[in-house]
């Protein structure tokens, strides 16, 4: 173990910041075919209901410039199936389980938290307030401060593990999300989910996904998490997993500069299986070569311009 | 463990109006590939993976066929002899050769669904199958491979417009074949194979599915199809492409 790497978070001992995003590493069994899971610092498994869930029609998934847009619909075997046959999997592996809370009702995320909270083998809670990509619940409730805080709040009183809220970008001010949720309880936060976007096929004229809008992710995004992650982290105290287009162990340093604690991978994992091992290999000389000895020393490290200076013409 | 691989482009071949074929050599990869199967393919400055069966093996080298569509494709046909390819698989699970006895089979294809058939078509015959092959394209200027179906069995070729051989649609020339033949496998668009299943609905057959693919190993949930089973549904990417006829909803 390479204890510049090591970090701590709020129920986690991290070995590594490194983690694959929630919904892009299934439930792990696919990656573990590629590589021994007790690498990653986490895993964070594909979102959870109350009950199983088919999810959108396809086409779900489409390309775009640096970046992809998905519309999966929370497809997932229900959480009772997942604790049964998923947790149980991850389980085997020196790694921590960071389980995705989703909904469509205030009781259902937090049936669904309650679960997961007697799960021995759970180690801690992402709250999905943030996807685009349902009718009910996720994103309805992310973009709403007081709905946001109201169901972090009812999600901490079931639950003795960490919760960790996924913003979502779509909002205008995600400072006051952060705020919001911080006051409510949270412990950490994730951010920043997908964007929602959307794409029309011209000879069809028809959307390119069968969901009409989908969330954009990819390297297209990242400048947009960086800098929401570096205006919350002036204004909250709770650690930030950072994710956004994360390719390379220079996007996490950025991420780290940023004011991120941890970092999650998503779609890279799609160009190539092994980034997140990759990755996990680079950080150590890619943080020694921008002169930091450690993850936890870069960990907000980012400069402001001092804009007292600065004036236009 | 399963590898990333790397596969050096041998040869690259414009066969029919925007259709490329590029001949991989892995040996490897060229060992494992069941027909059925596709390589999941890294296109320079592309996000996503490009899904593309596996047309033939020879050797050690591997053929696939596609068609140039999108910007993906375009810049798949631009790459050069030479210049490696970043490369998962072969991916998925095949057509089940191991539990096809020698017998007469139909094979019918569709546009860029015709490609995995031949090496189908390939094993088939090496196994002592008789094989009949129906393949439908848009106009003559498609056509491809006809030459190396006919040299395994008797061939249909269909076109749209019928500028070349049978006009009109696949299921137009099933009933002129009289050959009993107790499999079929079929791949090709989505309207074709229901056509095609509900026409040969007593004969027990295989569809090849395709769909927009996005990690392609069975990890991301993109490419699911509905399913008659108690589960709902299946990973086109993990569980396919080929399906048994009845168990899929088209």
């Amino acid at each position: 173990m390479n204890h510049k790497l090591a970090i701590d978070l709020p129920g986690l001992a991290l070995k590594n910041p490194v983690m694959p995003a929630s919904g892009c590493f299934g439930f792990g069994r696919e990656y573990s075919q590629y590589y021994d899971l007790s690498r990653l610092g986490a895993v964070i498994m594909k979102a959870a209901t109350g009950t199983k869930r088919l999810g959108n029609p396809t086409p779900r998934v489409a390309e775009t410039a640096s970046g992809m847009l998905n519309a999966i619909g929370l497809q997932n075997p229900g959480v009772d199936e997942i604790i049964r046959t998923e947790v149980p999997f991850l389980a085997s592996y020196d790694t921590n389980i960071i389980a995705n809370v989703a909904g469509s009702t205030i009781e259902e995320y937090v049936y669904v938290a309650k679960q997961f909270n007697n799960s021995t083998d759970v180690d801690a809670l992402e709250l999905n307030i943030s996807c685009p990509n349902v009718k009910e619940g996720g994103i309805q409730f992310g973009t709403d401060a007081e709905m946001a805080a109201r169901i972090t709040d009812k999600v901490k009183q079931v639950s003795q593990k960490p919760v960790f809220v996924k913003l979502s970008p779509n909002v205008t001010d995600i400072v006051t999300m952060a705020k919001a949720v911080e006051a409510a309880g949270a412990d950490g936060l994730s951010m920043i989910n997908t964007l929602t976007g959307m794409q029309i096929h011209l000879p069809s004229r028809k959307p390119l996904l069968a969901n009409q809008t989908g969330g954009l992710s990819g390297p297209a995004i990242k400048p947009i998490a960086i800098r929401m992650i570096y205006e919350v982290k002036q204004h909250v105290s709770i650690p930030i997993i950072g994710m956004g287009g994360i390719q390379t162990a220079e996007d996490v340093l950025e991420f780290l500069l940023a004011g991120a604690s941890a970092v999650a991978v998503g779609t890279a994992n799609f160009q190539n299986p092994l980034v997140c091992v990759e990755i996990i290999d680079q950080l150590p000389k890619v943080l020694k070569s921008y002169g930091f000895k450690s993850v936890n020393e870069a960990i907000g490290k980012g400069i402001l311009y001092d804009k007292s200076n600065l004036s236009c013409p | 463990m399963k590898k990333v691989r790397l596969m050096h482009v041998s040869k690259i071949t414009p066969i029919a109006t925007d259709t490329i074929e590029l001949v991989l050599n892995n040996a490897e990869v060229a060992q494992l590939a069941i027909p059925g199967q596709f390589l999941h393919i890294a296109v320079p400055g592309h996000t996503l993976r490009r899904p593309i069966s596996i047309a033939n093996v020879n050797g050690d080298t591997v053929t696939i066929l596609f068609k140039t569509i999108g910007s993906g494709t375009k810049a798949l046909a631009s790459i050069n002899e030479g210049d490696v390819l970043d490369v998962l698989g072969p991916n998925g699970n095949g057509f089940p050769i191991d539990t096809i006895k020698p017998s007469i089979v139909l094979l019918i294809g569709g546009g860029i669904g015709v490609p995995p058939l031949y090496y189908l078509a390939k094993t088939l015959k090496r196994k002592g199958c008789q094989v009949i092959s129906v393949l439908g394209f848009q106009t003559k200027d498609y056509v491809f491979y006809e030459k190396q179906f006919k040299a395994i069995g008797k061939t249909y070729i269909v076109t749209d417009d019928g500028s070349y051989g049978h006009k009109g649609l696949v299921t137009d020339v099933l009933d002129d074949i009289t050959e009993p033949f107790e499999t079929y496998f079929s791949c090709g668009p989505l309207p074709m194979l229901k056509a095609v299943r509900d026409y040969l609905s007593v004969t027990p057959g295989y569809l090849s599915l395709e769909e927009r693919m996005g990690c392609g190993i069975g990890a991301c949930y993109a490419c699911v199809i509905p399913t008659n089973d108690k589960n709902g549904y299946k990973k086109i990417c993990q569980q396919g492409p080929v399906f048994k006829s009845e168990v899929v909803k088209l």
